[in-house]
């Protein structure tokens, strides 16, 4: 089945931009970056998108769509209506480049400031030995795509840029939470999620879960059990009084964030 | 210039993929101020799309497993072809590289006991590919994109400044490479994406890591990075590429519906049990298990279907052959008459396998044929067939440091280089390879600085302008092609002419058609300007694809032979001769043409040669190389 639909784009760049309207060709089996393409190479050749993999594998794609965070790649047109406007838009939460291409350099920022992976110590290569019921629960979270979209929908930043600062986002908390339960990782990681990287800003809400494209159960299996076990040892009145006697943690201490 | 950003590294590396970032870790842990340039943003290069897994000989499911049997495999699945020190580098190497990734935090699925397990993949004597589920790619690419940030913090701890030593210059493509008087690589030219403003970096000493070519061809599973631009690169800097005539067609892409049409289908499915059945549901690979391969694989679907469970005592499937054979035996069927509606053959997992196991150990192919086809996978029969997906050949290089032939400080590792996979990859010896000459990149690159000390090249002032002049030519044009149209034209003809199966008439069209595009390239036209401007970065992505695209087509047009991911109608079999000839293309003393010159395969040595026996060598040595064997090779 092939029908005209109508697209209502967002064009414009740092300065200015506004929706724009514009018929276009839909075929059998197509996603909504399909049509975006046939746009560039029939009427529009300038309009900017990223793109890459085109099968949801790369997460380069990521837009809002009829105000909806998605991939283009994975929204199929049979989702809407042949009578229906398809309007999209960039995502809302990072700074507009030129149409529908965003600055998410926010997220690679993130990225640097949680500490990497801290090998276990006098284990040589090769002699790693971990059950796989173990290396499950932090391969959930490694089957992210970095689309970016559970950064784009969550409140904490999405209608507040001044908590960009001290909240990670709910991409990078899940890093923090897969790192923690990462068999072999020798850095304890609970007080510096909630003292440096805003755990305590998130009131799971489960946005982020709703419009993750590989189905990362992120507030769930990341963020509420991270959550748990800042709370055992901030919170453990056996534990403080420990802490306050040898001083332990003393490696992630810092000064605390507002809703910490 | 003041318009013009310049930059001083060490080594300057051209992609974000699997080699590139490999390379990148050598390169800064052997004290080189790095830098990585990347077409995408960070962590989405081509590497993700790998699924399977990469090909190590650790012996972790199969203790007999060792890289003498990898090698074996690797020159059998590339018909003799391969550069043998390359094929050995490669499986002596593999192990290592992955163990190491465990250290940079990397989680593999694992066997009972706890070690890397590993699966099972067409034309590997034993399960041999460390894997996650059918997403390897990705976790090697995070996993490397987290080990440079991990770089990135201790010289942030140094020196408080994360990008002091290692930097991703991201959504930046290359368009030139820039050479000393004297000939060496003086450094890149470059154009953000976003603002279309130009840098210069200078740099002694540049690793190419810029994957393959598959964007020139319409049905391919490769994204829109994969311009061959690394390839072109190369050549007009004056190095060579070899064994270009070889693009392998992965068997099993998507073909319904069209706008996915080439899309990968893992070859795990059939490593996990899947099998090809034609329209009238019969397991026709049977049929089509050439006399090379006859000893290593079953005869019947008993046998066949009672390797999965006790390999050594049952030979393999016929399904899990070589890719290119499968690719053809699907072409044949689908010629034949025997394909599906939409023009492919079945992929069963659904009768083989149980929806719990399918969901274990294949999510993301559940999940796209889900979203995009409407097709549960444990209830239904996949629809497949051929689809472009790599190619063998690249730049011609050294196989321990990876120097690219001729251009001094000139380095490529991965897909873009030539030689380790012969006329056939076999699927998982891709993601080691990068591991394994990534790191030889970096490291090549690094000494290759402490062999020319002080005496750094300069980049030329005429050099960067011409490079500039050249990269806006584009928008200074009137009534010329839009770059959208042309490429599509390009990508029917190479898919058409140039495919899975040639001719010679065929190939000669195809030629004059790429010659008519070449003319009309010259004179494209862009819209808009330089601020993320899509068209403008087709029009320059197409003057590569045509370039790499001759290169193809000439190169298959002279061998006179069918090998690997190179079929000739007119050509049907194997030739020994040709065997022993690798075709090497060059840029023409007078401009822009291909020039093509025949050159001697590298020999093997002895201690290789005899891992295999008299009968196997006989089926691809000429009668003059068989009299000429080492004593020592078993009967």
């Amino acid at each position: 089945m092939t029908y005209d639909a109508h697209f209502r784009v967002w064009r414009g760049d740092t300065d200015a931009g506004d929706l724009q309207d514009y018929i276009v060709e839909v075929n059998d089996g197509e996603v909504v970056l399909d049509v975006i393409h046939r746009l560039q190479a029939t009427q529009t050749p300038d309009l900017a998108v990223r793109w890459n993999c085109k099968a949801g594998k790369c997460g380069s794609c990521s837009a809002e769509i009829n105000g909806r965070p998605r991939l283009l790649c994975m929204t199929r047109m049979n989702n809407f209506g042949a009578d229906e406007t398809v309007t999209v838009t960039p995502m809302r939460a990072f700074p507009v480049v030129r149409d529908l291409v965003t600055d998410v350099s926010f997220n690679y920022t993130k990225a640097q400031q949680i500490p990497a992976f801290a090998p276990p110590v006098g284990v040589a290569p090769g002699d790693y030995r971990m059950a796989q019921v173990d290396v499950e629960r932090s391969q959930e979270f490694r089957k992210c795509i970095e689309c970016f979209l559970c950064q784009d929908t969550c409140h904490v930043v999405r209608d507040h840029e001044e908590n960009k600062q001290a909240f990670a986002g709910p991409r990078f908390l899940m890093r923090i939470s897969e790192l923690d339960m990462h068999p072999l990782d020798s850095r304890d990681r609970k007080l510096e999620a909630q003292d440096r990287h805003g755990l305590g800003y998130c009131n799971i809400t489960k946005c982020c879960t709703e419009v993750c494209p590989e189905g990362i159960h992120i507030t769930d299996n990341a963020l509420i059990p991270l959550k748990e076990r800042v709370a055992d040892r901030k919170y453990d009145p056996l534990v403080w009084l420990g802490s306050k006697i040898f001083r332990r943690g003393s490696s992630t201490g810092g000064a605390r964030t507002p809703g910490a | 210039m003041t318009d013009l950003e310049r930059h001083d590294y060490d080594v300057v590396i051209i992609g974000a993929g699997g080699s590139g970032l490999r390379a990148a870790i050598e390169a800064r842990e052997q004290g080189r101020r790095t830098a990585i340039i990347c077409k995408s943003l960070f962590g989405k290069a081509h590497t993700v799309m790998a699924e399977g897994g990469a090909a190590a000989a650790m012996g972790n499911a199969n203790p007999r497993d060792s890289w003498q049997v990898h090698f074996r495999d690797t020159m059998r699945g590339g018909k003799f072809m391969n550069n043998p020190r390359m094929a050995e580098l490669h499986a002596k190497e593999a192990p290592d590289r992955i163990w190491e990734l465990e250290t940079y935090g990397a989680l593999f699925d694992r066997t009972p006991e706890g070690k890397i397990s590993q699966r099972n993949f067409g034309g590997h004597e034993y399960p041999r590919l460390a894997h996650v589920g059918d997403r390897t790619g990705l976790e090697l690419i995070r996993t490397m994109q987290q080990k440079i940030v991990s770089l990135q913090q201790d010289d942030f701890a140094a020196t408080g400044d994360y990008e002091d030593n290692l930097k991703v210059f991201s959504e930046c493509t290359v368009t030139e490479l820039l050479k000393d008087s004297s000939g060496r690589i003086a450094g890149v030219f470059a154009y953000w994406r976003e603002t279309g403003r130009f840098l210069v970096f200078c740099a002694p000493a540049v690793v190419l890591a810029t994957g393959g070519i598959g964007k020139s061809f319409k049905v391919t599973t490769n994204s829109w990075e994969y311009t061959g631009d690394g390839h072109a690169l190369a050549l007009r800097a004056g190095s060579t590429l070899i064994n270009m005539e070889f693009v392998q067609f992965h068997p099993t892409g998507m073909v319904w519906p069209p706008s996915v049409k080439g899309i990968l289908v893992t070859e795990s499915v059939r490593g996990d049990g899947g099998v090809l059945r034609n329209d009238t549901g019969s397991r026709f690979m049977f049929d089509y298990v050439p006399d090379v391969f006859r000893k290593q694989y079953a005869e019947t679907e008993e046998e066949a279907d009672g390797w999965y469970d006790d390999p050594d005592s049952n030979r393999r499937p016929p399904e899990l052959l070589p890719r290119d054979e499968v690719a053809r035996a699907i072409n044949s069927e689908i010629k034949a008459g025997h394909g599906t509606e939409h023009g492919g053959v079945f992929l069963d997992i659904a009768t083989r396998r149980s929806p719990e196991f399918i969901h274990k150990r294949l999510p993301s192919m559940y999940h796209q044929f889900k979203e995009l086809a409407d097709v549960d996978i444990t209830k239904e029969s996949m629809e497949i067939g051929p689809t472009c997906h790599y190619v063998m050949g690249g730049v011609e290089v050294d196989p321990d440091t990876a120097a690219a032939a001729n251009v001094p400080g000139l380095f490529a590792a991965g897909e873009v280089s030539g030689g380790m996979h012969g006329s056939n990859r076999l699927g998982g010896n891709s993601l080691s390879d990068l591991l394994v000459f990534g790191r030889r990149a970096g490291s090549g690159a690094a000494q290759y600085l402490a062999r020319i000390g002080t005496d750094r090249p300069a980049v030329s002032e005429d050099d960067v302008t011409a490079a500039r002049n050249r990269a806006v030519a584009p928008f200074g044009r009137e009534g010329g092609d839009n770059p959208y149209s042309l490429h599509q034209e390009l990508q029917q003809s190479m898919n058409d002419l140039v495919g899975l199966i040639r001719t010679a008439p065929e190939m000669r069209e195809a030629l004059s058609r790429l010659q008519l595009l070449k003319d009309r390239a010259a004179t494209l036209t862009v819209e808009g300007h330089q601020q993320f401007n899509p068209g403008w970065h087709l029009a320059l992505d197409l003057r590569n694809m045509l370039l790499v695209s001759e290169c193809v087509a000439r190169a298959a047009l002279e061998r006179q032979e069918s090998r690997g991911g190179h079929t000739r109608d007119d050509y049907p079999t194997m030739s020994a001769e040709w065997r022993q000839v690798n075709l090497v293309c060059s840029i023409a003393p007078a401009g822009d043409g291909i020039e093509l010159a025949h050159q001697p395969l590298p020999k093997m040595a002895d201690d290789l040669i005899r891992l295999f026996d008299r009968g196997e060598l006989s089926k691809y040595l000429t009668p003059a190389e068989m009299a000429a064997l080492p004593v020592g090779v078993q009967d």
